[in-house]
């Protein structure tokens, strides 16, 4: 392997931070906007939705869908910079 | 054409074309039978996952559950959809780089030791067995009520086709078949849902229809809210449970949801890192369809049933509720004596019991749509019940005759452990199929189990043995045995040793048996950190495995030891 184990620790922290970004904010279109926060969230509307509401059986959905396309499209990018991509 | 018919018709369709695809795609090798020789593209493993994880409790029941609970069920919304981003960050890229063929052969080479790989087949067996004779039941059902055969010769004929092309295919055969499945359960989804839709709120798009508003102009939930009130209900749009159990349930929920088994297996069938990540993305998606639509024929479901039955004259109900009153899923008793239907929270003089499963099966007939739609729900419950039925076949196949007969005679022929891998899935199908006839009363309680029980065992351990290289053999079986005993000690309890005192005020803090695998979770994880600690530090060849799976380059394809 021509990877310096230093350049891998690098690579892994980025993975790691990455990680963190989009699990904060996994937990704060669910657990936050869905569930601890829906009841003043449902003094808003969108459409016929309270958004509170709207966050638990939708939105949180939607974003789930989002969160992991926004972590392929990051991760193959930094496979590359890093050289540790497949052919 | 009448309903029979057609209902005969698109089943029996759909049952041709699932043993076509399981003949063309015979599997040849251990490799293809196992992962489908590893060379799935990213999408049609997507809509095979899909298949794989909606169940008949997701086609069938999920809906009516939401109906009845309004909010309340947005547990199982977020949580059965969540636990994939978990699995996308978290799991699948370095189970799939880590490149064997299944969760126990992970847990076994990371904590070098077998006695570790045997608590965590036990875990798999127990988790799929439960989720399969559910599965049975679900395509029984199906059999007796639409296409009226005894439920017993439903379950027979339903063993046979899983037999067929589960034991022929492996699951090479399996996702080919769960590509075609899944196209089939959402278009019989979507069909009623976007009628409905359209009816109701005049937008075609059921998520759309869901905030639109009825005919006179109040916003669909708005005016929910008020007819269930009046009726002495909950509103739909605010919750009843306590919020630390919401979050709870949808912690445990999401978790077990990526700690099962037979979705993590799917992870190994795709050839590279990249497309084990971009799968769960499509996988998620395809789920999504189903999920975002659920809450909307929920929603809809409730409202017209109650729309069509309340303060009516018992002689004048529409035909839909004579039809289903013969399946005694909806049954009415005139208690008043007034000739008319009162629907009431109280159940002393409520005079109308829904039973959940209607509101999906029954919604074709409440919206009088056409017959052929009604024959494409039943064609669509079956297919979410056999290709969920056959992911788990295929899992509980895989544990014996690879997890346990060839890690204890590692010099058997390959020929011979493919054919242990067919008798291991046609056993366990006759198996489910019992269960399918004569099914224990705790079928529905037993479902808790499974989700607890992956996420309060394989979930932690799998976690720490990717992103901690401290973590040694000693920490992971004493977490995965604390996190198990704790959770089976707590559901069985609640569940079975002592019923009558299942209620919140009993609860642990209030935590229920549902919601109870994010505390054996938890322990699981303090455990397994706590003993590592004291106990030596893993030799350097696992070291250097953990830094090898943590980096994509050199996946190849999934190989044998």
């Amino acid at each position: 392997m021509p990877e310096t184990p230093n350049k891998m620790s690098v690579y892994w922290k980025k993975n790691l931070r990455t990680l963190l970004i989009l699990l904060s904010v996994w937990f704060v279109v669910s657990f936050g906007f869905g569930i601890i926060l829906v009841e003043p969230l449902n003094q808003y509307h969108v459409g016929g939705y309270p958004l509170g509401f709207w966050f638990a059986q939708q939105g949180a959905i939607y974003s789930f869908i989002l969160l992991i396309f926004i972590y392929v499209i990051r991760m193959n990018r930094l496979d590359r910079e890093f050289d540790v991509h497949e052919d | 054409m009448d309903i029979l018919t057609w209902t005969y018709l698109l089943v029996g369709l759909s049952f041709v074309v699932y043993i076509g695809i399981a003949i063309w795609t015979r599997a040849g090798s251990t490799q293809e039978f196992y992962v489908a020789g590893g060379g799935v593209s990213p999408l049609a493993n997507g809509m095979a996952t899909a298949a794989d994880w909606m169940s008949a409790a997701s086609f069938i029941s999920m809906a009516g559950l939401i109906s009845f609970s309004g909010y309340d069920g947005s547990v199982y919304l977020m949580g059965w959809t969540g636990g994939y981003v978990l699995l996308a960050l978290l799991l699948a890229p370095y189970l799939r780089k880590f490149g064997k063929f299944t969760v126990p052969d992970f847990v076994g080479d990371r904590y070098y030791s077998n006695k570790a790989r045997v608590v965590a087949v036990i875990c798999a067996l127990f988790i799929s067995f439960t989720y399969v004779a559910g599965q049975m039941r679900g395509v029984g059902i199906v059999f007796s009520r639409y296409l009226e055969i005894p439920i017993e010769w439903g379950v027979v004929i339903g063993m046979c086709i899983v037999f067929f092309y589960a034991v022929l295919g492996g699951m090479k055969g399996i996702t080919y078949t769960q590509v075609a499945q899944f196209c089939v359960l959402i278009f019989a989804y979507m069909v009623p849902a976007i009628f409905i839709s359209m009816q109701l709120t005049g937008n075609p798009v059921p998520q759309l229809g869901l905030g639109g508003d009825v005919a006179d102009g109040t916003p669909l939930l708005a005016k929910l809210d008020g007819v269930l009130a009046d009726l002495g209900f909950a509103e739909y749009t605010s919750g009843r449970k306590g919020m630390g159990d919401m979050l709870m349930i949808t912690l445990a929920l999401m978790v077990g949801t990526a700690g099962l088994p037979h979705v993590i297996v799917r992870f190994f069938t795709v050839p590279r890192v990249k497309d084990a990540r971009l799968s769960a993305g499509y996988a998620l998606f395809f789920i999504a369809i189903l999920y975002t639509t659920a809450p909307a024929v929920a929603a809809f479901g409730i409202y017209n049933a109650i729309n069509s039955t309340s303060e009516k004259n018992i002689s004048e109900l529409p035909t839909w509720v004579q039809n289903w009153q013969k399946t005694n899923l909806i049954s009415v008793d005139d208690k008043n004596g007034d000739g008319k239907v009162q629907y009431l929270a109280d159940p002393a003089t409520n005079e109308l019991s829904i039973d959940k499963d209607i509101m999906v099966l029954a919604g074709p007939e409440i919206a009088n749509l056409p017959n052929w739609v009604v024959g494409l729900v039943a064609a669509g419950a079956m297919a979410a019940a056999l290709s969920t039925a056959a992911g788990l076949l295929l899992v509980i196949s895989t544990s014996v005759s690879r997890d346990l007969v060839k890690t204890f005679n590692p010099g058997i022929s390959e020929k011979k452990e493919l054919r242990i891998a067919r008798l291991a899935a046609a056993g366990a199908v006759v198996f489910a199929g019992y269960f399918g006839v004569n099914p224990p009363g705790f079928v529905a309680e037993v479902v808790a189990f499974a989700f607890g029980l992956a996420a309060a065992s394989f979930f932690p351990v799998i976690i720490l043995g990717i992103f901690s290289t401290r973590i040694n053999k000693e920490g992971a079986i004493a977490g995965m045995i604390t996190g198990l005993v704790f959770t089976i000690g707590y559901i069985v309890y609640f569940k079975f040793v002592d019923p009558t005192i299942n209620t919140p005020d009993h609860w642990w803090f209030g935590i229920s048996p549902e919601g109870v695998g994010s505390v054996g979770m938890g322990l699981n994880f303090v455990v397994c950190y706590v003993v590592s600690k004291f106990t030596p530090a893993p030799p350097q060849h696992v070291q250097d495995l953990i830094q090898n799976i943590r980096i994509p380059k050199g996946a190849g394809a999934a190989q044998d030891h």
